[in-house]
């Protein structure tokens, strides 16, 4: 089942009393994503409390926690390898816990050329992930069919699946998609959910 | 109104320029001279030879062909035991419209022969899946691709492409762009042959057998290889593979575009070890073209080739080593891996795909400091390799896992078509680079590993002793340094010339200009020739008709054949051993497949 937005002004941290929610400015000791500019006051007194939409804790805790299922079939996945191992490090930025079950992973890389006869075990492993579900189509193969215009080539793989972002490349380069996730963070953090 | 019609509007509609001239190999004195001895020595009247080929070629009665396959193999002396290849050549204006190809190399001679079998549209060939068992997924790739049946095969449906594919896309009237789509009501359900010692008389109700699958994804497949397994308890009672889920239209791509087109494609058939590939293809186009890279090509070609058969051997082991649940060597070993890659694209600019070769030597020079951080890396390599082996080889956990598991013999192994590591782990020393040397190989000192016992473990101490080895090469490459010179032949025919000359003089830029709209263009003829790649034998047979596209272009691939033979290795074991059986296999999908 696809996950609404959520969209409450109710904050479920506690606030400084009088002010209501969505009123004036709010404040708080730590800057969330989407807290407006702080300005810590000498009435707060060292309070420690903090206040942002559970939308948009929820979505920055998404973003920085992606679990990547990495649908490699061809040489897009070695480079997806460099990335994930020492040199590049992934877990810099919190994608490296790689699940090859669809059911843990909310975010599936296309590494790879995907041929007509792989593409309906595509189609199920991207139904069996838990909304929300995000894809990168990594390499000109997932996006294009790259220079495969051929008899068994799917000619990209938004033909299948939809796609969140496109990264350029044959192979892209490790830096090249960890710029891609790193865009995506950005994206889930603005809250944009797309249907699938 | 005028008549007048503008010229340029008129298309150019006669026959492109083609090259008329016929491909005389180098080899073909001698190749016609061993082909006389082979013909007397079997002594068979099936056999015609087929005169002025790089290798000794007989034309074979179709009804005969087992009786010759089975003649040269158990020949007392002749001994043709290894099939290395069978594959098809359409010529759609023959009246006999297939060429069935067969070559087989002789591990006691040191020698290679080549059969082939004309056929007309509808006429079927008897399998040859009993004499080398190698060719019954040989046979069915020809089936799928040319829709040429094979008489008793047992398992004749295709391979490489889908279920709903219609039409055999390597035929010459071929759409290359026709597609057909799969969908989930296609897919067809396999059921595995139990092997002959698992079949049970009667049902035994206390145990139901269940057939398990795995892949096409499943992290550890490595790609898009799907194993349907039955199982009876924890043991495999039979096995099958299913492959073609990474089937990229290689051979059928080449035919469209130009010679070096071609150099990026073949970079995709083993992506692991990218330049030896380039290396394999562009030494058979100069091999028809008659051209040789200048010195300090070759000498980068082998420098190039070496790195990236450690990496290759990395990702290998590496991989493997993860399956079996050793994360820490994988982090390890991509450390200096990523330095293999860096100095590749301090050359080219790509980094895991450089297509750095061209046909007649390289694409650019490298930079100056290329040996320096060439040595820089073999200085650091060795330390990595030591401490992964020391982790893993005196680890009880490790040798409990590997030993004995997935056994093959050396004579499966060779009746298989094995070739590289995985045959050398049963005791066979077959390396090309030894056997048909190329880029100089033979002025190295250097030696072939091999292991005993055919099971995972004897292809770890083989993997590890070859990496050793590469580095014996290279450290001699490094010290003997870069022979000065170009990079590129200097013949206007295969190279295009410098700019500077192009704006400057008129013949450069004639050549310039018909370089590029015609492109190479290298006699009519047809050639096959060899490297050692990452996982065996690369090879490449290239038809030409004289225009500027291949007319045929196939690569062996060596992980075909290897793959072929192992649901044989894994029938009797467990999953867990099937899965560290298939990691050490260094099955890629992109050779496996094309
Ligand atoms: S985009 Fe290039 S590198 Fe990636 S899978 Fe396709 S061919 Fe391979």
């Amino acid at each position: 089942m696809p996950v609404q937005k959520i969209d409450t002004p109710n904050s479920i941290i506690p606030r400084k009393a009088g002010v209501a929610p969505g009123e004036g400015p709010e404040k708080g000791l730590i800057t969330l994503p989407g807290e407006a500019a702080r300005d810590t006051g000498d009435d707060l007194g060292g309070a420690t409390y903090l206040t942002t939409k559970l939308d948009q804790v929820v979505n920055w805790a998404r973003g920085n926690s992606l679990w990547p299922l990495p649908f490699g079939t061809a040489c897009c996945a070695i480079e997806f390898m460099s990335m994930v191992s020492s040199h590049y490090d992934i877990s810099r930025f919190g994608a490296e816990v790689v699940r090859f079950s669809p059911r843990q992973a909310d975010l599936m890389i296309v590494a790879g050329t995907i041929v007509d006869k792989i593409a309906p075990v595509l189609k199920t492993i991207y139904d069996q992930m838990p909304e929300p579900k995000y894809v990168i189509a990594m390499g000109a193969c997932a996006t294009s069919g790259g220079f495969y215009r051929a008899y068994h080539v799917v000619q990209g793989i938004d033909e299948i699946v939809p796609v969140d972002m496109w990264v350029p490349g044959c192979p892209p380069t490790p830096d090249g998609l960890m710029y891609a996730i790193l865009k995506l963070k950005e994206k889930i953090e603005r809250g944009e959910i797309r249907r699938g | 109104m005028s008549t007048l019609t503008k010229l340029s509007a008129i298309p150019y509609t006669g026959p492109a320029p083609t090259n008329r001239n016929v491909y005389t190999p180098t080899e073909a004195p001698a190749a016609d001279a061993r082909g006389e001895a082979i013909l007397a020595a079997l002594n068979l009247s099936a056999l015609t030879q087929e005169r002025g080929q790089d290798l000794p070629t007989f034309i074979v009665d179709r009804a005969e062909i087992i009786n010759v396959l089975r003649a040269l193999h158990d020949h007392a002396s002749l001994q043709f035991t290894l099939p290395l290849e069978l594959f098809a050549v359409d010529y759609p204006n023959r009246e006999q419209r297939f060429d069935v190809v067969y070559q087989l190399y002789s591990l006691a001679n040191n020698e290679r022969v080549r059969l082939k079998v004309r056929l007309a549209d509808g006429e079927t060939l008897a399998t040859s899946s009993g004499v080398y068992q190698a060719y019954d997924w040989f046979e069915r790739e020809i089936f799928d691709m040319f829709g040429i049946r094979f008489d008793g095969h047992p398992n004749l449906r295709r391979i490489l492409t889908h279920e709903n594919f219609q039409g055999h896309a390597l035929r010459k009237d071929y759409d290359p762009a026709q597609r057909w789509l799969l969908t989930d009501a296609g897919i067809a359900t396999i059921h595995p042959k139990i092997a002959p010692q698992f079949v049970q008389e009667e049902e035994d109700s206390d145990f139901e057998r269940v057939t398990l699958n795995l892949g096409p994804s499943h992290p550890a497949t490595h790609g898009t290889l799907r194993i349907v397994t039955t199982l009876d308890g924890e043991t495999i009672v039979g096995a099958d593979c299913e492959i073609g889920y990474l089937h990229r239209c290689f051979e059928k791509m080449s035919e469209t575009h130009t010679y070096q087109q071609v150099i990026p494609y073949t970079d995709r058939l083993n992506y692991c070890s990218a330049i030896i590939n380039n290396v394999g293809y562009c030494m058979t186009v100069e091999k028809m073209l008659g051209v040789t890279a200048p010195e300090r090509a070759q000498h980068v070609r082998l420098i190039l080739s070496e790195f990236y058969r450690i990496s290759d051997h990395i990702i290998c082991i590496g991989t493997n080593l993860v399956d079996m649940g050793a994360l820490t060597n994988f982090w390890w070993l991509f450390q200096p891996r990523e330095e293999i890659i860096a100095l590749a694209e301090s050359c080219s600019g790509a980094r895991l795909l450089p297509s750095y070769l061209r046909i007649g030597g390289l694409a650019v020079d490298v930079p100056s400091d290329f040996l320096a951080n060439a040595q820089r890396i073999v200085n650091m390599l060795p330390r990595y390799i030591d401490d992964v082996e020391a982790l893993v080889m005196k680890n009880r956990i490790f040798r409990d896992r590997v030993e004995g598991v997935g056994v093959i013999s050396r004579e499966d192994a060779i009746n298989f078509g094995f070739t590289g590591p995985c045959l050398r782990a049963t005791g066979v020393p077959f390396d090309v680079r030894k056997s048909n040397p190329y880029l100089g190989y033979e002025t190295y000192d250097w030696d072939v590993p091999v292991a005993e016992g055919g099971d995972t473990f004897a292809r770890f101490l083989v993997r590890f002793e070859e990496m050793r080895q590469s580095l014996r090469i290279l450290q001699q490459a490094i010290d003997r340094g870069l022979p000065p010179g170009p990079v590129m032949v200097d013949n206007p025919y295969v190279a295009l010339p410098p700019k500077a000359k192009v704006y400057n003089e008129m013949e450069s830029l004639i050549y310039h200009f018909k370089l590029i709209m015609h492109g190479i263009q290298p006699p009519v003829g047809e050639a096959y020739f060899q490297v050692e790649g990452g996982n065996g034998e690369v090879g490449f047979y290239i038809v030409s008709d004289g225009t500027k596209h291949p007319y045929r272009v196939r690569a062996r691939p060596p992980c075909f054949p290897i793959f072929e033979a192992y649901s044989k290795m894994i029938t009797g074991q467990t999953i867990p051993d099937a899965i560290a059986a298939l990691g050490s296999l260094n099955i890629i999908a992109g050779e496996l497949d094309r």
